[in-house]
């Protein structure tokens, strides 16, 4: 009988109405989050894809092979570290490209290597003295415009008069290509170089060595603070107002913006502690406060996830409360703790705005030996270089990008190991 | 697991401890603050002075010049930087700042000269403005038959009919930067004092008036970073970019000039000071640091020597405008003799 009723019951206009525009609804609904999903990852995408555009050829480097003859008439063998050492790399781009030539095409020949080419040779002749009367060949990067030239950022087709380059400096480099002495090899010197306002020779040594330094300092300070804050509050602090007001006031912090810790470091670390400006020392304890509410929070949240039988399967062995956490719930929330805390050093590792008031924002031409010495660090070498006015920084800024986003994939690629390797489930 | 992570931990703190334990008390590489367009002139000496004397590499810091002021002058001691690079002359108040911290002995060293350019795309029009013009286009409130209004100009064709009808589009530095307080000392002042109405204005509202930009759209205010402005620039070719006459050099293969009361900026017409919009550079040595802080001495004379600061030196490379050969004679005895400053600008 119900069977009856409901076939032959009318559905009306209005019902099918309702449905309809449930339907569309839910399909709307659904929309709206693809295309939400869409956006991102698009925008992620134009992010990723404009870095690797204007960043990949900064990964590999033009470097020209030259023979260096390392006359005696221009380094005296019992002193070698005072020779003429500009005399003898215009002497040797002299031989390469011969012809008649004025003093000043020798200079500017000279100025197909990087400036710092003399350096070079120097030292290459100082680690080996034998070489003094014979010949040295080196492979030694070309200056930025030839670098530029080569790559094809440098537009051949241009009228000369816009160009940085001449024809005769692109005949002279072409007769060099055809003497096949120049190469493209990847670019170690991104990695392995300190700064410098040569864009050819400028790499992210001293920031990364900074990074590293700051980093340190702040997983010594943080960890271990933090880790005490959590477990006091979680297993031993009595629930009351003052314990409601410090909670409170930690998740607070976490939101605080990072500049502001900047400010509170120049104020307390230089001005009242007289640490030095720009040292990772200083980075790392400004990082610290930052990171510090984050392992706090990351930290309660793997001892609440502790089941309370493990607690008190312990006690009920006869275990203190200290044996019971240092004994079974610490190393059971260790996997959570590691992970948090990674994820907070990948954050602080990204952060530019704290480093910029403590002055890690400097030029310095060597990496950093200690905590207290001068360095900057990823995000502040990006910045530094994004304002620099030749034109390979510009395609060095997007790789020194790419190079950190390299670091925060590989840190946020350890948590997730962690996690899934040795996080228990109950 | 445990004790493998314990371990681990340990050691990252006994390396951290070590490297710390290591540091000294005193400060054995220079340290340098101010301006920033001083900056790449300092890096460029900082890197030839450590590849050549293999000294500790000096530490190069871009805080603008009155912030390096602020820092320099704070005293005597490892604590305090030994130099401070600047794009004005020191202020009779830093001066006094600087005395009253103790730091009584300050060389002031003239390095060279440095232009402000206008410039926009190769693919524009090619422009000559007088000040009063570009006080015209830029400024908040603008004289218009007498009265003193808001800026009421949308092209350059309502400021002068010779001008392109194009809509006026600058970018330019904040106000934070060094470029723009030259920009407004050196063009929007003097092109304001051009106009009878403004210029009858009392003391403070004429400089008020002279140095407000117009908020309305076709001021631009594009954030310290120089090369954003050069991208931009490249997208619009009616647009124009003020910066350092650097900048302008790095990008000659995309960017020209605009002449400014007739003249385009170049290393020579910057120089003989035919361009009118340049204006000179310093570093301040604290004299007390020298002999103290080692390699200052030989770090300031590799400054300003021939090779660096010189006609075709590694400094010129870079952009800067070189001092006349007597200048640079007057810098080096100054230099050679620590002479003291006496008083502020």
């Amino acid at each position: 009988m119900s069977e009856a009723t409901v076939s032959t019951r009318p559905i009306s206009q209005d019902r099918i109405r309702l449905r309809n525009r449930r339907n569309a609804a839910d399909f709307r609904l659904r929309a709206y989050g693809i295309a939400a999903i869409g956006t991102a990852i698009g925008l992620l995408a134009i992010l990723l894809f404009t870095l690797v555009i204007g960043g990949y050829s900064a990964f590999v480097q033009t470097h020209i092979r030259v023979d260096f003859p390392i006359a005696a008439e221009n380094v005296d063998p019992a002193n070698p570290a005072e020779g003429n050492w500009r005399a003898v790399v215009s002497d040797a781009m002299a031989t390469l490209l011969p012809g008649s030539q004025s003093p000043a095409e020798t200079r500017q020949i000279a100025q197909i290597l990087t400036s710092n080419t003399q350096f070079f040779v120097r030292n290459a002749v100082l680690a080996n003295p034998d070489v003094i009367g014979g010949t040295l060949t080196l492979d030694v990067p070309a200056a930025d415009i030839f670098d530029q030239l080569n790559k094809g950022n440098i537009s051949r087709d241009t009228p000369e008069a816009n160009r940085r380059v001449s024809d005769q400096q692109i005949g002279w480099f072409d007769t060099l290509v055809e003497q096949g002495r120049i190469s493209t090899p990847f670019n170690w010197g991104l990695f392995f170089n300190a700064d410098s306002r040569f864009p050819e020779i400028a790499g992210l040594a001293g920031a990364i060595t900074g990074s590293f330094y700051a980093l340190l300092v702040c997983f010594v300070i943080s960890f271990p603070v933090g880790i005490a804050a959590a477990i006091y509050l979680e297993e031993f602090a009595p629930k009351n107002r003052w314990t409601d007001i410090i909670e409170v006031n930690i998740n607070n912090l976490a939101a605080v913006p990072s500049i502001v810790f900047g400010l509170l470091g120049l104020a307390v670390f230089l001005q009242i502690f007289g640490l030095p400006r720009s040292a990772p020392l200083v980075g790392g304890l400004v990082l610290a406060l930052m990171t510090l509410p984050t392992i706090i929070i990351v930290t309660r949240n793997a001892l609440k996830a502790v089941p309370p039988s493990i607690r008190e399967a312990g006690y009920g062995m006869g275990a203190s409360p200290q044996q019971v956490i240092w004994h079974h719930v610490l190393p059971l929330s260790l996997p959570g703790i590691l992970t948090g805390t990674i994820i907070g050093l990948a954050q602080a590792l990204g952060e530019t705005a704290p480093l910029l008031l403590i002055g890690m924002n400097a030029f310095i031409t060597s990496p950093p030996g200690g905590v207290m010495e001068a360095s900057t660090a990823l995000p502040t070498q990006i910045y530094i270089w994004a304002d620099s006015p030749e034109r390979g920084f510009v395609s060095r800024t997007s790789a020194g990008i790419l190079v950190l986003l390299g670091f925060l994939l590989l840190m946020n690629a350890i948590a997730i190991f962690l996690r899934q390797r040795l996080e228990r489930r109950w | 697991m445990k004790t493998a992570l314990y371990a681990s931990a340990a050691v990252i703190t006994l390396a951290a401890l070590g490297t710390t334990a290591a540091f000294a008390q005193s400060r054995d590489q220079i340290r340098i603050v101010g301006s920033s367009t001083v900056f790449p002139y300092t890096q460029a000496v900082s890197e030839q002075y450590a590849a050549m004397t293999g000294g500790a590499a000096p530490v190069v810091e871009s805080t603008g010049t009155g912030g390096g002021m602020q820092i320099f002058c704070g005293g005597v001691g490892p604590d305090h930087p030994d130099i401070t690079g600047a794009s004005r002359a020191m202020k009779q108040s830093e001066f006094e700042l600087c005395q009253t911290n103790g730091v009584d002995s300050v060389t002031e060293v003239l390095i060279g000269y440095d232009g402000l350019s206008i410039a926009h795309s190769q693919q524009g029009p090619d422009l000559d403005l007088t000040k009063a013009q570009i006080f015209q286009a830029l400024a908040a409130q603008v004289e218009v038959d007498g009265e003193i209004v808001d800026n009421p100009y949308k092209n350059w064709s309502d400021i002068d009919a010779s001008l392109p009808d194009a809509a006026i589009t600058v970018f330019g530095p904040p106000p934070t930067s060094g470029t723009r307080d030259a920009f407004v000392e050196l063009v929007m002042l003097e092109g304001c004092a051009t106009f009878p109405a403004i210029e009858a204005l009392e003391e403070d509202a004429k400089e008020e008036t002279c140095s407000r930009m117009r908020q309305d759209g076709p001021f631009i205010e594009a954030g310290e970073n120089d090369n954003l402005i050069v991208q931009r620039l490249n997208a619009d070719s009616n647009a124009l970019g003020i910066f350092g006459y650097s900048f302008l050099y790095e990008n000659s293969d995309t960017l020209k000039a605009v002449a400014v009361e007739g003249v385009l900026p170049s290393t020579e017409t910057i120089a003989d000071g035919s361009y009118a919009v340049s204006r000179p550079l310093y570093i301040y040595v604290k004299n007390a640091h020298k002999g103290v802080i080692p390699g200052l001495e030989e770090f300031v004379t590799e400054y300003v020597s021939e090779e660096s600061f010189g006609e075709g030196g590694y400094l010129s490379e870079r952009g800067l405008i070189p001092l006349s050969t007597e200048e640079r004679d007057a810098t080096r005895t100054a230099v050679a003799e620590s002479t003291a400053m006496t008083a502020g600008n």
